[in-house]
């Protein structure tokens, strides 16, 4: 395989996976688990 | 004897306490020099006729100060006070943190000593010769193991976003440091780069773009996501953004290095991969500012009275501007006028007067007090005063640079109508002169700003004393 064909893949794929991120928070946005970790700052008080 | 790290009930915030010190010490120490080497550019007599204080010499040694000593503590003491309060777990390896402190000094102390004698690599940023280049690695490596060793031993389920920006800055860090590091020593201050031709510049602004992403901005990202909630006593506005905010940053910063190298004899495909993630990067930057700076929504009267959630905001105005002006002046056509000229001076001082000082001065006045078991700092009527000499510091710097830097760049590409330049060079340089007693003025106020937290910070610190703080027990999590 070409070299380039590989690179275009790399890209494409780190693509993917930065929207299934993206699509990964959006559906767990309003879940307990990221209330929590956004409260962790205020637990030593 | 020793407490073992899993069974300690008080987080170990003596290494925080002396990093803390340590960090407006070297400010004090690293704006000083900025100062004497802007007055140089108004008065170039003022290098005294001596190699050790030229200009030359003492610019890296001023950006190694600001940049590694009072940012390079910054940051070691908010993430070490940080990633302890959110993972419930005092330091891993207590004595290891012990040893990222003094060499950490070692590195600064080396420095100091070696850029004023006129050894240097040559590298921006990196000018330290080997030896000391390998210090640099050892502390890193140790700073790395006392944070994820400290992160892997927690006691809570989630790894708060401020650590994953942490943690982004210390891992990047290494691979940058030691890749750009890469080197033959000649003797035993004498080394080569191990690239060479346009391959050397490229990794050096890989490197040094990357310094900028990831030391300058992620790191200090780390403490906007930890200290603007706890003085804003409100959670992060949104902590999805957050996390989006984290992996559009790491996914485009690595590309953005090629833009420091426009025009030059860098292939043009990879000039324009440069530009193309530079401007994407604008995206991820306002994200993040937009979750600091709503984190205030309905709240914003506490910027009235309180001064240190002022100085964390207006750094974070000011990380929105200067954001927008680098993928602005990454642009080739724009690049093309603002290259090489006094603007690119003054955008890395918006981001590092404004932002990243900012935020670290913010930072800092709200942990020394919890650190010495005092209720607030000595004096907030001080805090006030340095706030407001540090902003008009700030202003009259950028805007002093932004005029002489847009004049410059001009001059240089006016021509005649026969085809021959307009402008000598010196007379662009004579252009500058009034510009530069402004910027000197500017990084002065800034300075008389950072001597005065001096004083509050010794006078807090000496009026009270070493406070210890007890870990939360272990709380069943549902």
């Amino acid at each position: 395989m070409d070299i380039n064909t590989l690179r275009i893949l790399a890209t494409i794929a780190s693509f993917a996976v930065f929207l299934g991120i993206m699509g990964w928070t959006w559906k767990r946005r309003n879940t307990s688990d990221f209330k929590e970790a956004a409260n962790l700052p205020f637990t030593n008080d | 004897m020793q407490v073992s790290n899993s069974q300690s009930t008080t987080y170990n915030d003596s290494v925080v306490r002396q990093f803390s010190i340590m960090a407006v010490v070297w400010g004090v120490v690293g704006m000083l020099v900025g100062v004497i080497i802007a007055a140089q550019l108004v008065w170039p007599e003022l290098n005294l006729g001596l190699p050790w204080t030229s200009f030359g010499r003492l610019r890296p040694l001023h950006t190694n100060a600001v940049i590694f000593a009072f940012g390079g503590c910054t940051l070691f003491a908010t993430s070490y006070y940080v990633v302890q309060r959110t993972c419930h777990t005092t330091l891993f390896l207590p004595s290891l943190a012990k040893f990222t402190f003094w060499g950490w000094q070692l590195v600064i102390v080396a420095a100091a000593v070696s850029l004023p004698l006129g050894f240097t690599q040559g590298k921006e940023y990196a000018e330290l010769e080997w030896p000391i280049d390998l210090l640099i690695a050892v502390v890193w490596v140790s700073y790395a193991i006392v944070f994820f060793g400290t992160i892997g031993t927690r006691k809570v389920k989630h790894i708060y976003v401020a650590n994953w920006f942490f943690g982004a800055f210390i891992l990047t860090v290494a691979l940058l440091h030691i890749v750009n590091s890469a080197a033959m020593p000649a003797s035993m201050m004498k080394s080569y780069s191990a690239y060479a031709g346009v391959q050397d510049a490229m990794v050096q602004w890989w490197y040094g773009h990357n310094a900028v992403g990831f030391f300058l901005t992620a790191g200090f990202l780390g403490i906007m996501y930890y200290f603007v909630p706890k003085q804003a006593d409100r959670p992060i506005y949104s902590y999805s953004l957050s996390i989006v905010h984290f992996w559009a940053l790491i996914f485009t910063y690595m590309w953005a290095g090629p833009h420091h190298l426009h025009y030059t004899a860098l292939p043009d495909w990879t000039q324009s991969l440069g530009m193309a993630f530079s401007l994407i990067l604008l995206a991820p930057s306002w994200g993040g500012m937009i979750n600091g700076m709503m984190t205030l929504s309905g709240a914003w009267h506490k910027l009235r009275t309180d001064p240190i959630l002022r100085f964390m905001i207006v750094s974070l105005s000011f990380y929105g501007m200067s954001t927008f002006e680098g993928p602005m002046m990454a642009i080739k056509t724009v690049n093309s006028l603002s290259h090489y000229t006094d603007w690119t001076v003054g955008h890395v001082h918006s981001g590092a007067l404004g932002w990243v000082g900012l935020v670290s001065m913010g930072a800092i006045y709200y942990m020394i007090p919890r650190l010495f078991g005092q209720k607030q700092m000595h004096s907030i009527k001080a805090i006030e005063l340095h706030f407001w000499l540090a902003t008009v510091g700030i202003v009259l710097y950028i805007s002093a640079l932004w005029i002489s830097g847009v004049m410059e760049g001009l001059m240089w590409r006016a021509i005649n109508t026969d085809g021959t330049l307009t402008y000598t060079f010196v007379e662009s340089v004579k252009a500058k002169q009034p510009y530069y007693i402004i910027r000197m003025l500017g990084g002065l106020l800034y300075l008389s700003g950072m001597t005065i937290m001096l004083w509050n910070v010794i006078k807090t610190a000496t009026s009270g004393k070493a406070a210890t703080a007890t870990i939360p027990p272990v709380a069943a999590h549902a």
